[in-house]
């Protein structure tokens, strides 16, 4: 009996009114945790309760305080006939059960229902007292953290990165249930909501028991799923990848001098300094001896006391011999052999990461990616679920050895999805072949890692980008050319990943989104003939997705794809492909040629004039777009580079039809003047009509930028506004002789209009940069095609921008000097512009104040600047804002990426994992379907601010809506929604008030949050 | 291809104050697009209709989901729903509650129920406002009226400036002022809130600083209602035209004060007795609701047309209110000093203001 749960119930306010004759309601409340129920008194006759109840106190296992949601139902009270339901709060005390998260939840909740949306708020504070454990054989894995972040939390660092963990529960769908028949579809959606909530605990449980087995003690890039596979049942499915984390031990918001020893730890985990040489000159220099020495005291350190086989965790011996300081041959070899062994342990070397420590990823190889198309049956034992299991193994199986074939012995960025229609199921998996440097795999010794990093010299800025494979056996096709950076190893032509862009990689201008847009249309078959008719396409989708996203990367003038998703979904009658990527110019790889047209009939003349027509609309597009992203890498002669490695014959041409000879076409040298131009062949009206949809895309207008990565290449100074949006979009294909073309325009015209709206409906931002653009395509009926785009817009100063391009020694001198790690690279050109002995400047918004009124002391001219700021969006209201009675909601900020520009994470709080379903038979009353989705993702929203600001957090990072399954039927009036989003609840401190906090106690942060919850009482 | 569905919903809510104002202005969604056009923003920005049609959908569902906690602005403030920066809910509120002085004109002194909504229509074409705009302006004064709601107003910083004249519309509407006479037709809405505000002032039970029983249910009557006392003891004026020899005292008194100093003494010296007739019979009359009522009516026909017509300048008019109601404090037979001063101190301010072409 580890636990007890302790609930009391405030207040509610703005209660809808159930009593029509006097327009009141008396209303109370039960709180139910597993089997145990407890219930307020009921407050007569208000719509604004104040019950402010007893402590309702739970004794449970931890187990059961894992797996349960806490269930809080808010009722009206009626002496004749039953009591009418007013909504619901479904609390996840998962944030509870770690010490260094949540202490209390407390605050305002909105009432939810399924079929009225949100009615009213309830005041409520819940508390855990956990006991200690000592049973070693238990189930339950409290005091694993969970993060959706897929980078090293920010105010940690990582000791080990164990690896993959995956599970999956099944259960049957509660809404496909006989029962289903004969209960309101009220009572069915929160039987489902709370199946789920049940089930993704009981899954994130045992995910932490696999973790405390890898003697982990966090999972990193965690992604849970949901497959509702209709009648053959429910799957709930998670991966993500275990960690050893250890906190910075000071404080992140606490950092007075850019010289304190306090600083230097945290640098240490993240050093990566290409240049020896600022080791000894850079003011870095004692953190060699001071280093590493983590302490495994800390209080989440659980130590399980199971003495099971080292799984994941070999004994290494001869770690500190990696010799010689070269990134030769010999020491290649080493490395590879040491990771091979570390890795080799595992069944599945993956990581679901995306961002990684400098040092960490060695060589990347290319996207692998594996789908397979399965027949759903119901799954009868759901405490077995094997065959979902296999199905996966297989997949993952199958990702494990494309990686070999491209000489890697890890994928990383790793991510896993379904599609599904109705009994047909696609599953994909994909990720990006790489190699590891093992130090982060293992327990090294503290001396070992020391030694090696003393002499090592391998993270240069280009190591990722050389080929892991053997030249002379390469597994595909490939035009492989020296660095251009360092000009000692080989590396491709193009490079495509899953992952987001080093922050060590040197890049020529800016990025920008790259989609490749794809229909496929489809006969409707049953069952096994489905399949395989899709198992057939499948092949062809894939290819022509890639033929599509290589034409638009040399359209832009760039060659490397990052955050590459392809997701493939299926429907009744056709197959639709969208794959979202950032392109980037990559200074290490080559300069990419253009491309050539070449037509078919060469005798025909106006044919040939049209075909050099297009041409040149292709390389003034190319010219343009060079322009725009500022790409001009500098001009190097061939000589230096050395010949190309040869085989002409092999380079990445691009065949239409398979029997054309490529000679013909170098006559027609319109040109790049490159030699390794890349050929388009135009022999018939589809190939016409996808150069034609090659030109058709349009730049985003002058001032945005856009990318699916975390943070935009070539833009380093955000200012602080966020705006977080979901958008989407529902068009109906007229069912007229629908052919590929007429599909594939309207896709693509409903993608570039939906982009367009985005653009327009967030100029006041401008400049500003739609970051993590994720695009969600799903086929809910025969005729409609959804798309759904969630992203983050962020503004950023133009006239910093100019100054972007830095010498990389400028850079790296700075980032020893400056503590910038937890921020990627944003803040670096503030602080090189201030003189080197004020080191930490205070940001622009305060100086200002600063000189109008400097007799006032610092902390308060930090809250006169917070008061005055004419910024209209409340940037500065947020955060502890100045506790007063009768203060308004507090800001919590949303963004899909892991950090808030211009501020600092200073303490995660748990992770934020909701399901809604909302359902109505009124949708004609409620605004149509429009009107019924705006507001029920609306509510979504506030649902997850709410929950986030009652841990004390003001924002939450890494936010995915997951799943936007909605369902109309317009002739019943009916409509009903499914949402599932997830992200990490945070406490962020601006970067300008650091300083006024550093003056203060170092406890201002923890109190601040512990009164934010309370303010809202 | 048809567009089935088709939203955008932001973390914080985003409001286009133009739109904002084409909403409130009773637009429909195409009049705005059309409207929008014609402002030259697809110029500037590069987009297309079907973008800009598509925005200003977005935005018309956001106002009507807002609209109903606009209906009590704080509510706005407590609610979760859309994370809107203060600054821009108060702009929210403050513009939702803007009136067209054209529409309030029309409205002044009328019950502010739905008796008066079929009158929409008519004063919706009167004065060319939307029906859609006339309705939320009458729902805006049945807000205001209820009263309610408004106190909490204070938390928001600053108050709306439309505040004040709320206050007037309220006051009228309770009292059932009587503006619509085609003799008052000259008279502006800021005429009329000017005097609402001095009879607030001084008229009120509030105004006699009476602290109220019971702070809840009182409050607004308080400020909004009449003091019934000091109308009935109104009556006691009439003892000024009542009794010849006052009347003949003050008249001298004011005669001589004034003599040539007022550009129209002969008019005045032989209008005087019908004029302080009308004024104070308009003060004995104010005991019945009916007249009161009509108290508009009655200084106008009473004394404005009297002076208009014999040309009194605006200088002159004051002057003569002056010494007429200094003068009573001369007058050794009169004992109601104190209650002339609150009658004629704030008729002296509505009477300058309302003479006028």
């Amino acid at each position: 009996m580890p636990g007890k749960l302790k609930v009391k119930i405030v207040a509610g306010r703005h209660l809808p009114v159930m009593d029509r004759a006097s327009d009141l309601t008396d209303a109370f409340v039960e709180v139910k945790f597993g089997n145990t129920t407890f219930k307020t008194d009921v407050y007569l006759k208000s719509l604004n309760p104040q019950w402010n109840s007893e402590w309702f106190k739970f004794e449970v296992d931890d187990e059961d305080l894992q797996d349960e949601p806490l269930q809080i139902t808010v009722l009206d009270h009626d002496t004749y006939s039953a009591n009418d339901a007013i909504g619901k709060v479904y609390i996840d005390i998962d944030p509870l059960l770690y010490s260094e998260a949540a202490t209390v939840i407390s605050g305002w909740f909105p009432i939810y229902d399924t079929i009225h949306g949100i009615r009213g708020e309830i005041n409520v504070v819940v508390k855990v007292d956990l006991f200690n454990d000592l049973n070693r054989f238990r189930q339950s894995s409290c005091g694993v953290k969970f993060f959706c972040t897929t980078s090293i939390p920010k105010c940690y660092r990582a000791v080990i990165i164990h690896g993959f963990v995956e599970e999956l529960v099944v259960n049957e769908d509660p809404e496909y249930q006989w029962i289903d028949r004969i209960r309101t579809p009220r009572a069915s959606n929160e039987a489902r909501q709370r199946l789920i909530s049940l089930m993704s605990g009981e899954l994130q449980r045992k995910i932490g028991l696999k973790v405390l087995e890898m003697r982990g003690n966090a999972v990193v890039g965690y992604l849970q799923c949901f497959d509702l596979e209709g009648e053959s049942g429910l799957v709930v499915r998670a991966i993500g990848t275990a960690c050893t984390l250890d906190k910075l031990s000071s404080p992140a918001a606490f950092l007075p001098a850019c010289n304190s020893p306090s600083k230097e730890m945290k640098e240490i985990p993240f050093n990566e300094d290409p240049n020896p040489n600022t080791h000894s000159s850079g003011p870095s220099t004692p953190l060699k001896n001071q280093t590493y020495s983590f302490s495994p005291s800390k209080s989440y350190s659980r130590q399980s006391s199971s003495s099971d086989t080292d799984l994941s965790l070999t004994p290494k011996t001869g770690m500190g011999s990696g010799s010689a300081g070269k990134e030769g041959g010999p020491f290649k070899a080493l490395l590879r052999q040491q990771t091979q062994s570390a890795l080799e342990q595992r069944e599945f070397p993956f990581f679901t990461l995306t961002a990684f420590p400098p040092g960490f990823l060695v060589h990347v190889g290319g996207v692998v990616s594996a789908r397979s198309v399965k027949l759903l049956d119901r799954i009868h034992n759901p405490d077995e679920p094997e065959t979902r299991d296999a199905w996966w193994a297989e997949i993952r199986q199958e990702i494990k050895s494309h990686a070999k074939a491209l000489g890697c012995h890890a994928v990383v960025g790793y991510s896993e999805s379904t599609s599904i229609c109705e009994e047909v199921c696609i599953l994909s998996a994909s990720g990006t072949a790489a190699v590891l440097n093992p130090r982060f795999l293992q327990d090294g010794t503290v001396e070992g890692c020391l030694e090696q990093r003393l002499e090592e010299n391998l993270p240069t800025r280009c190591g990722f980008c050389h080929i892991p494979y053997d030249e002379l056996n390469m597994p595909f096709p490939a035009h492989l050319t020296y660095c251009y950076n360092c000009r000692k190893q080989k590396v491709p032509d193009v490079l495509f990943t899953t992952i987001d862009l080093p922050t060590d990689a040197t890049v020529i201008g800016k990025g920008c989104l790259i989609q490749a847009r794809l229909c496929r249309l489809k006969k409707k078959a049953q069952a096994e003939a489905n399949a395989t008719a899709i198992s057939n396409l499948l092949p062809f989708m894939e290819y022509e997705v890639h033929t599509q996203l290589m034409n638009k990367l040399k359209l832009k003038g760039m060659n490397a794809l990052f955050g590459l998703r392809i997701q493939i979904t299926v429907g009744e009658n056709m197959l639709m492909g969208l794959a979202s990527a950032t392109g980037v110019y990559l200074a290490a790889l080559p300069t990419p040629g253009g491309i050539q047209i070449a037509g078919k009939t060469p005798n025909d003349g106006s044919y040939e004039q049209h075909i050099s027509h297009m041409q040149k609309k292709i390389n003034d597009t190319i010219a343009k777009n060079k322009e725009l992203y500022e790409i001009n890498p500098p001009e190097i002669s061939e000589e230096i580079i050395g010949s190309p490695i040869p085989e002409p014959r092999q380079r990445s041409r691009l065949l239409r039809s398979q029997s054309e000879s490529s000679d013909e076409v170098t006559e027609l040298d319109l040109s790049h003047g490159k030699k390794d131009a890349f050929v388009l062949e135009i022999d018939d009206t589809d190939a016409m009509e996808d150069v034609h949809s090659l030109l058709t895309d349009v730049p985003p207008p002058s001032g945005f930028y856009s990318c699916n990565t975390e943070i935009m290449p070539g833009i380093n100074n955000w200012t602080s506004e966020i705006q977080m949006f979901t958008s989407v979009r529902v068009i109906r294909l007229s069912s007229l002789n629908l052919t590929n073309q007429a599909l594939n325009k309207n896709f693509n015209d409903l993608c570039e209009n939906l982009l367009k709206s985005l653009y327009f409906k967030l100029r006041s931002m401008i400049p500003c940069c739609l970051c993590h653009v994720n695009f969600t395509v799903s086929l809910p009926e025969d005729e409609l095609i959804q798309v759904t785009v969630t992203a983050v817009a962020i503004t950023f100063d133009k006239n910093q921008a100019l100054q972007t391009t830095k010498t990389p020694v400028e850079k790296s001198l700075q980032r020893a000097s400056t503590d910038n790690e937890e921020l990627l690279q944003f803040p670096l050109e503030l602080c090189s512009d201030s003189l080197p002995s004020h080191p930490f400047p205070p940001a622009k918004e305060h100086l200002e104040s600063a000189s109008s009124n400097s007799g006032i002391p610092a902390a308060q001219r930090a809250m006169t600047v917070e008061k005055a700021s004419p910024v209209g969006d409340g940037n500065f209201r947020n955060r502890s804002a100045p506790p007063c009675a009768n203060s308004t909601v507090g800001v919590v900020k949303m963004t899909p990426l892991s950090f808030i520009p211009g501020a600092k994470i200073t303490k995660y709080l748990g992770i934020i994992n909701m399901f809604f379903i909302r359902e109505t038979t009124s949708l004609r009353e409620e605004g149509g379907v429009s009107g019924f989705l705006h507001a029920f993702i609306a509510e979504v929203f506030a649902m997850v601010r709410a929950h986030v600001a009652a841990l004390g957090g003001n924002a939450v990072v890494s936010y995915i809506m997951k799943q936007c399954v909605f369902m109309e039927n317009p002739n019943k009036n009916q409509a009903q929604c499914l949402i599932n989003v997830s992200g990490d609840a945070v406490v962020f401190v601006r970067e300008s008030d650091l300083e006024v906090v550093s003056s203060q106690q170092p406890t201002t942060n923890c109190q601040s949050s512990c009164t934010e919850g309370e303010v809202t009482t | 291809m048809t567009s089935e569905l088709d939203i955008f919903v932001g973390n914080t809510t985003l409001i286009d104050e133009d739109v904002y104002r084409l909403w409130l202005d009773g637009y429909s969604v195409t009049d705005a697009v059309a409207l929008r056009v014609r402002s030259g923003i697809l110029e500037q920005t590069g987009a297309t209709a079907a973008v800009l049609q598509s925005d200003t959908m977005d935005h018309y569902r956001t106002f009507h989901m807002l609209e109903r906690l606009l209906h009590a602005p704080p509510k706005l403030l407590h609610q979760l729903i859309f994370q809107i920066p203060p600054s821009r809910q108060a702009l929210l509120i403050e513009r939702y509650y803007a009136f067209d002085e054209a529409f309030v004109r029309e409205v002044l002194g009328k019950k502010l129920s739905k008796g008066t909504k079929k009158d929409l229509d008519d004063i919706s074409t009167k004065t060319g406002i939307t029906l859609k705009s006339c309705r939320r302006q009458m729902e805006s004064c049945s807000v205001a009226q209820a009263g309610v709601q408004w106190r909490d107003l204070s938390s928001l910083q600053p108050p709306p400036p439309g505040f004040r004249d709320y206050a007037a519309i309220v006051f009228f509407a309770n009292n059932r002022f009587e503006t619509g006479k085609k003799k008052l037709q000259y008279l502006s809405f800021g005429d009329f809130a000017f005097c609402a505000e001095l009879m607030i002032q001084n008229w009120t039970l509030g105004a006699v600083g009476e602290a109220p029983t019971d702070p809840d249910s009182q409050m607004d009557d308080m400020d909004m209602d009449l003091d019934k006392e000091f109308l009935q003891d109104l009556k006691e004026l009439k003892v000024l035209v009542a009794d010849k020899d006052l009347l003949d005292l003050h008249k001298s008194l004011v005669c001589t004060a004034l003599r040539g100093k007022l550009g129209v003494f002969s008019e005045m010296e032989a209008n005087f007795k019908n004029l302080s007739r009308g004024l104070v019979n308009v003060a004995a009359k104010l005991t019945h609701n009916k007249d009161v009522r009509d108290l508009f009516v009655d200084l106008v026909e009473k004394f404005v047309e009297p002076c208009r017509s014999d040309h009194w300048p605006l200088s002159d008019v004051r002057f003569f209110l002056n010494q007429y109601s200094a003068s009573v404090h001369s007058l050794d037979g009169f004992r109601h000093q104190a209650l002339w001063d609150r009658y004629m101190g704030t008729l002296r301010g509505c009477l300058l203001r309302l003479y006028h072409d």
